[in-house]
């Protein structure tokens, strides 16, 4: 067994283990640190599949800034008699249920795919397909620049190889502005209606 | 691991010299970088604890420790910290155990890992991520849980409010904090701290503070919002000793309770650590012909150390940028220390004020200012630059030329010898064609 695997294993193993204790554990508090733990090692897989972006994403979305708002949240709203989950067998048994299907649908997807042909193609030339910049000369795991580039339009993959006249697939710009807007909008919106209410003086005329 | 800019990473410096296999070679690596990691997170705070005891008793008019470890108190933070560990580990009735116990680990780990994507000095670092500002961030926000969860814990109302504070200014501050890191970005185009180093050197007008009036007003916003971002006074809302007692750590005692300001310390000094090399120039020394010196005359220089173009040189050459790159950070943490024993507390309403009124807009401005200063500044004067300085895209090419016209390239022949190793299949062009389709399907 290589090193790679022994981490691959270590850290499967806490993802696991975090995500069952998150289920099994009753305390409101505490199943936000098992999440934390969870996602926590689950950004370590993506860094060892030297996905550093997705890792780095993961970390500060969901572990910096959905947990610390959950938590926040928790701490505000949940007194004393909430923080302890009681769950009736029927709802444990609808979980069950739900989280069964659940996972045999995503174990046949994994099942499904030809692993063996992905990992010919990975290690084929698509990874090292790489745009020219500076200083790292085909790092694996460093993956911004690919990723920035693609997201304005212009894919390595793609288009370095392409003839002429099809040379810029479409970014995701656009896209992406509109979301943000969008989410800008339902921000400014929620903090006007969430704001105290101050009476407004009759007008005495 | 990865390297950078040519250095030789000492997993293939094992491989290479010492013919150690590949997964060996890597835990070694692996071990000989936490270890320096960790001690130098054990180290960070016993020197700045000693100077903040030194500074604080200066402002205050007196003297600070004197007597331990000779004339100065230079040991006075090692007397502390076996203090602290004879003190007794306690946990109060009123709290849950587990997250009370684990609450001071989570703040410790985020601190720690903060120093895998910081560099202290050419290719000195344990990853060179290409997104090492957004990683570093991204480990800077864990902290946070780890304070709310020591405030929910420990059952007591103090410490409650210490967490609730905590995590509303943090919520808060990150967002100036990220905008104000972007700043720079925008002008280098990389997240990567060896290359933001690397584009600054030179004269000090080279440094990212000097660029344009957008990014030297952002060198201070930087500076404020990350003080906040430590919980260092003014904003220590989350502690408040004079109203909260202790705010988040109240209950907390002997070890546990240092790891906190362990934790801390070193986020200080990490903060400080961007800032520099965001703004400051990195390890670069700012002066123009000692930045030549170093890396034209000291680098190559001096008998191989066994590996193909790892000379002693360019080990004397990185030793310089740490030494520079310490000091730097080390005035910042200062210039923080100085800050907490000069300016009173803020009320927490003028904290989440100064952030929410203030900061975020003013750094918004000054994103938007730094994105259009070049448009601006080509269309009126004809230049990219104030004062004919160098384009920042020229000398990143001056760089890119430097390092590859190096002898110190081992990186390179090493991707081109695993080129060769791998099967067939990835040598036929048009195989990989095909593969290509296959992926964008």
């Amino acid at each position: 067994m290589t090193i790679p695997q022994i981490l691959f294993y270590i850290f499967a193993l806490v993802t696991c283990g975090g995500a069952i204790a998150v289920v099994v554990s009753q305390n409101v508090v505490r199943m936000a640190f098992w999440l934390i733990v969870s996602l926590g090692s689950l950004s370590g897989l993506f860094f060892m599949a030297h996905a550093d972006f997705v890792a780095g994403a993961q970390l500060l979305i969901y572990v910096g800034g959905t947990l610390v708002l959950l938590v926040f949240g928790v701490m505000l709203t949940a007194s004393g008699a909430q923080r302890q989950l009681k769950m009736s067998p029927a709802d444990g048994f609808l979980a069950a249920g739900v989280g069964t299907v659940f996972l045999t649908i995503i174990m046949s997807t994994v099942i499904s795919v030809d692993w063996d042909g992905v990992s010919k193609t990975l290690t084929g030339e698509v990874v090292s397909q790489k745009i020219p910049t500076g200083y790292n000369k085909g790092e694996e795991g460093n993956t911004i620049r690919r990723l920035g580039l693609g997201f304005l339009g212009i894919r390595a993959d793609k288009d370095l190889g392409a003839p002429e006249d099809k040379k810029i697939s479409t970014g995701y710009l656009l896209p992406f502005e509109i979301v943000s807007i969008h989410l800008l909008v339902v921000l400014i919106g929620a903090s006007y209606l969430a704001r105290a209410k101050r009476k407004v003086a009759p007008r005495t005329n | 691991m990865p390297s950078i800019l040519g250095a030789s990473t000492i997993a293939e410096y094992l491989e290479e010299s010492w013919n150690s296999s590949p997964g060996l070679a890597m835990a070694i690596a692996a071990i000989v970088h936490v270890t320096m990691i960790m001690g130098l997170f054990g180290l960070i705070p016993m020197v700045f604890i000693w100077m903040e005891r030194k500074v604080a008793g200066r402002i205050q008019d007196r003297l600070g420790p004197t007597r331990v470890g000779g004339r100065f108190g230079w040991l006075q933070g090692l007397a502390d910290g076996i203090k602290l560990i004879q003190k007794e580990d306690l946990c109060p009735k009123e709290a849950d155990p587990f997250l009370f116990k684990m609450a001071p680990y989570i703040t410790c780990v985020a601190a720690i890992c903060g120093f895998i994507v910081l560099p202290f000095s050419q290719g000195w670092g344990s990853v060179a991520s290409d997104i090492g500002l957004f990683v570093l961030f991204a480990i800077l926000s864990i902290e946070v849980v780890g304070i709310i969860l020591a405030g929910y814990s420990s059952g007591s109302k103090w410490s409650l409010f210490g967490g609730m504070r905590e995590a509303a200014q943090m919520v808060s501050y990150e967002i100036p904090l990220a905008i104000c890191g972007l700043v720079p970005i925008v002008a280098l185009g990389t997240l990567n701290f060896s290359e933001i180093s690397a584009v600054q050197r030179g004269w000090a007008s080279n440094w990212m503070l000097f660029h344009d009036p957008f990014t030297f007003i952002t060198f201070f916003v930087y500076f404020i919002v990350a003080t906040a971002g430590c919980k260092r006074a003014p904003f220590d809302l989350a502690e408040a000793e004079s109203e909260l007692v202790g705010g988040f750590h109240t209950e907390y005692s002997g070890m546990r309770w240092s790891f906190f300001f362990m934790a801390e310390y070193a986020a200080m000094f990490l903060v400080s650590g961007v800032a520099v090399i965001l703004f400051l120039g990195g390890w670069n020394s700012g002066i123009g012909f000692v930045d030549s010196f170093i890396d034209d005359v000291v680098r190559p220089s001096g008998p191989s150390l066994g590996i193909e173009g790892f000379v002693l040189g360019s080990y004397i050459a990185n030793l310089i940028g740490l030494k520079i790159m310490l000091i730097k950070a080390s005035l910042l943490v200062f210039v923080q220390i100085w800050v907490r024993w000069t300016l009173p507390r803020l009320r927490i309403d003028q904290v989440m004020t100064t952030c929410l009124k203030y900061l975020i807009p003013i750094s918004c401005f000054l994103f938007l200012g730094s994105v259009l200063w070049p448009v601006v500044l080509s269309t009126t004067t004809g230049k990219t630059t104030l004062f004919d300085a160098v384009p920042l895209g020229d000398r990143f090419q001056e760089q890119v030329e430097r390092t590859n016209s190096e002898p110190v390239k081992p990186i390179l022949k090493k991707e081109e010898t695993k080129q060769d190793k791998k099967p067939a299949h990835s040598n036929n062009s048009a195989g990989s064609q095909e593969t290509v389709s296959l992926i964008t399907e």
